[in-house]
């Protein structure tokens, strides 16, 4: 067990220190969240800095035009661009961390030729169509169709909880082609343009007021089934691949953000006085030692996926196992436990929508739902890791 | 950075899952129930396989390995449930005569807790008194006024007591009324408070992981309505929380064995007695009025869990100090 860095990972921490101390203080202020063109103008011109940079797809493979980084690199560069303060992937969140790398594993030479580099270049922004109103935790109950005719496929149905649907220009789309096959095998992964006619965006506001999602609807839209990735009807397959990959490295810059806020949190407590109340300061000590130990456990899944990928088992940047199912189900209710905490220190100033703290925690009731709600996580973790009977 | 066990790190810890199967099996654990001082014969058997010697240097008779070792040795300790003072024989090896070896028993007395509590009276050759005063962290005394926090010698048989009536049957308890001490020891006490803590979190780790691997079995085979329990959502769900208690201690634990970080280790220790008190309660409650019966071994884990989450610092004083780590 060993937790130092190497020589080349201490060299690589160095490196990004200095670029991120010379670029982070000419960026632009960041534009208002509700100012869609704004962000994405900032953050495609975040990744042409990377990409210009040579940090663009650290982790993903060199031949797919990634720079192959070690997850122990990745790791080092989300945990030092979050401690400078630098943009989040933001608009380039499903290019980067799901579409990008499905196409990487899944693609053909001509497909990954041609929506990798946009990706990488920040020229191309990408939203996921896989929830529907009817399949939220059960996604293979989907019913979104596609019907072959011709080259393409006609498709029609809705999607819903799809981020930067306004801005992108191509949806990782789900479809079921098969209707009549066992619900996992009829379905195929397509690539769509979002300025296909028959797409209709509608901003779907949350409880945090925001419009960070969309439910989009589909209405006979044609997409080449020269778009489809992998095979008809193994679009399941396919998207286990890029599952794998959210579940592995969606959280590390944030468990580093935790970190600090417990540290503002605390003294904020200890500059209005409510220090003084021991249960809020034991909370506070029991919250720090939670995130301690999910940063280690991130390391560790992080080692774990180094050791899988030296002994040729999996793509770089995935990790599966267990540690990534155990992340996912404390960490989601960790954040919402930092941030009623932060609502206590704040007292009366919890009801001021404006705060960031009190934003955090709005946002901070999706963890526990998005990306397989907890209760069906931990159905799943049940059964295939304790090895529970299916059972309803 | 390679935050996972190395080859030899694996094997270490399975030869010690394997030693004590075989020489500390269920059978064993149930007689122990009935006469729980320590297995003098296993003791030494211990002390010839390394148990107690593990972190001496080679040159001094030991087997030279460092804190995340012992660490791995205790986990599978804990699993077993194995009764006796093994964090004291592992930390006063090499500075108490016969200790490494398993030829005597040493036990360490923690002057900081009221009441000052004995474990293992009847088959202890070696008494440490470790004195409170080391002070927390924000700067507030602990333990009783007038104890200045050094370490002495006493000898067990001019200790004066009171019965009293442990809750856990595998770790006899008396109650220390007055103690000589005959002799100063050479330790470094906050240090080793620290390692104890750490060593103790190692065991309590060990019990969780047991115990959630008890309640997956016996859910998997009791059947209700026609169906195993563990069919059943609830009862998923009780299981799951069981299993992320424990893989996150694992990995606070493991953390702190390697950086020996003061607020590593005491982040470590309270992850860990909540895992094991509380997965021991879970676990008691996946096995129904079963795991209400003394057959069961369900409580031993429980009770177990309880004395170690009163050593070595509890949830409140690790809060505290974590509080102030904050701010620090």
């Amino acid at each position: 067990m060993d937790l130092s860095c190497t020589p080349e990972e201490e060299d690589f921490r160095a490196r990004l220190r200095r670029w991120l101390g010379e670029v982070l203080p000419k960026l632009p202020a960041p534009p208002a969240a509700t100012d869609w063109p704004g962000r994405r103008a900032y953050d495609t011109a975040w990744q042409r800095m990377l990409y210009d940079a040579g940090y663009a797809g650290l982790h993903w493979p060199r031949d797919a035009g990634g720079q192959g980084a070690t997850p122990a690199q990745h790791l080092i560069f989300l945990e030092e661009t979050e401690r400078a303060g630098s943009p989040y992937v933001g608009a380039n969140f499903v290019g980067l961390l799901h579409a990008g790398p499905t196409l990487a594993a899944e693609g053909t030479a001509e497909q990954r030729a041609r929506w990798l580099p946009p990706i990488l270049r920040g020229e191309e922004i990408w939203c996921q169509g896989f929830s529907e109103p009817d399949a939220g935790s059960d996604l293979a109950a989907l019913r979104t169709r596609a019907v072959r005719d011709g080259d393409d496929y006609v498709i029609s149905g809705a999607k819903i909880w799809t981020s930067h649907a306004e801005v992108a220009d191509w949806c990782e789309l789900l479809v079921r082609t098969d209707p009549a096959a066992p619900r996992h095998r009829g379905i195929s992964w397509l690539a769509m343009p979002m300025d296909a006619p028959g797409v209709t965006v509608r901003p779907l506001r949350t409880l945090a007021g925001s419009t960070e999602f969309a439910e989009v609807f589909l209405d006979e839209v044609r997409v080449p089934v020269a778009n489809r990735v992998g095979a008809e009807n193994d679009g399941w397959r396919v998207t286990m691949v890029t599952l794998s990959f959210e579940r592995g490295t969606a959280f590390v810059g944030e468990v580093v953000a935790c970190r600090r806020v417990l540290g503002e949190l605390a003294r904020a407590a200890r500059a209005n006085g409510r220090w003084d109340d021991a249960v809020l300061r034991r909370r506070l000590g029991r919250l720090s030692a939670e995130f301690t130990a999910l940063w280690r456990l991130t390391q560790w899944n992080v080692s774990e996926a180094m050791r899988g990928a030296a002994r040729g088992g999996q793509r770089g940047g995935g990790v599966p196992g267990t540690g990534g199912s155990v992340f996912k189900l404390r960490y989601s209710h960790a954040r919402q436990e930092l941030y009623d905490a932060a609502a206590e220190v704040l007292g009366a100033g919890a009801l001021d929508a404006d705060h960031a703290w009190v934003a955090a925690r709005l946002s901070s009731l999706s963890y526990t739902i998005a990306a397989g709600t907890s209760q069906i996580q931990q159905n799943i973790v049940a059964e295939r890791i304790l090895g529970l009977p299916k059972g309803r | 950075m390679d935050f996972q066990l190395t080859d030899d790190q694996r094997a270490l810890k399975e030869g010690a899952r394997e030693l004590l199967a075989g020489r500390f099996g269920r059978d064993r654990l149930r007689a122990a129930v009935e006469d729980p001082a320590p297995d003098r014969a296993l003791w030494r058997e211990l002390g010839a396989a390394g148990f107690f010697a593990l972190r001496l240097p080679e040159r001094d008779g030991g087997v030279g390995l460092g804190l995340p070792e012992a660490v791995l040795v205790l986990e599978e300790a804990g699993r077993a449930l194995l009764p006796g003072p093994l964090v004291a024989c592992q930390l006063l090896a090499g500075v108490l005569d016969g200790v490494a070896a398993g030829e005597r028993v040493a036990v360490l007395c923690d002057g900081a807790r009221e009441p000052l509590l004995w474990e293992h009276p009847a088959g202890c050759d070696e008494l440490i008194l470790l004195e409170g005063g080391d002070g927390l962290a924000d700067g507030r005394a602990e333990g009783a006024p007038g104890r200045t926090g050094g370490a002495y010698r006493s000898a067990p048989d001019q200790v004066s007591c009171a019965p009293f009536a442990s809750v856990d049957p595998l770790t006899p308890l008396a109650r220390v009324l007055d103690l000589p001490r005959t002799e100063p020891v050479a330790v470094d006490a906050p240090r080793l408070r620290r390692e104890a803590a750490l060593l103790t979190a190692a065991q309590q780790l060990g019990s969780a992981v047991r115990t959630v691997e008890m309640a997956a079995a016996y859910a998997r085979e009791r059947e209700q309505f026609g169906v195993p329990i563990g069919s059943f959502q609830a009862v998923k769900q009780l299981c799951t929380q069981m299993l992320v208690r424990a893989e996150i201690a694992r990995s606070a634990v493991y953390a702190a064995a390697v950086t020996e970080s003061a607020l590593d280790i005491t982040g470590a220790k309270l992850l860990a007695d909540e895992a094991a008190v509380r997965n021991a309660r879970d676990c008691l409650q996946v096995h129904g009025g079963m795991g209400f019966t003394w057959e069961a071994d369900v409580h031993l884990h429980l009770k177990r869990a309880w004395w170690h989450a009163e050593r070595w610092g509890t949830a409140g004083e690790a809060e505290e100090m974590l509080a102030a780590g904050l701010i620090a």
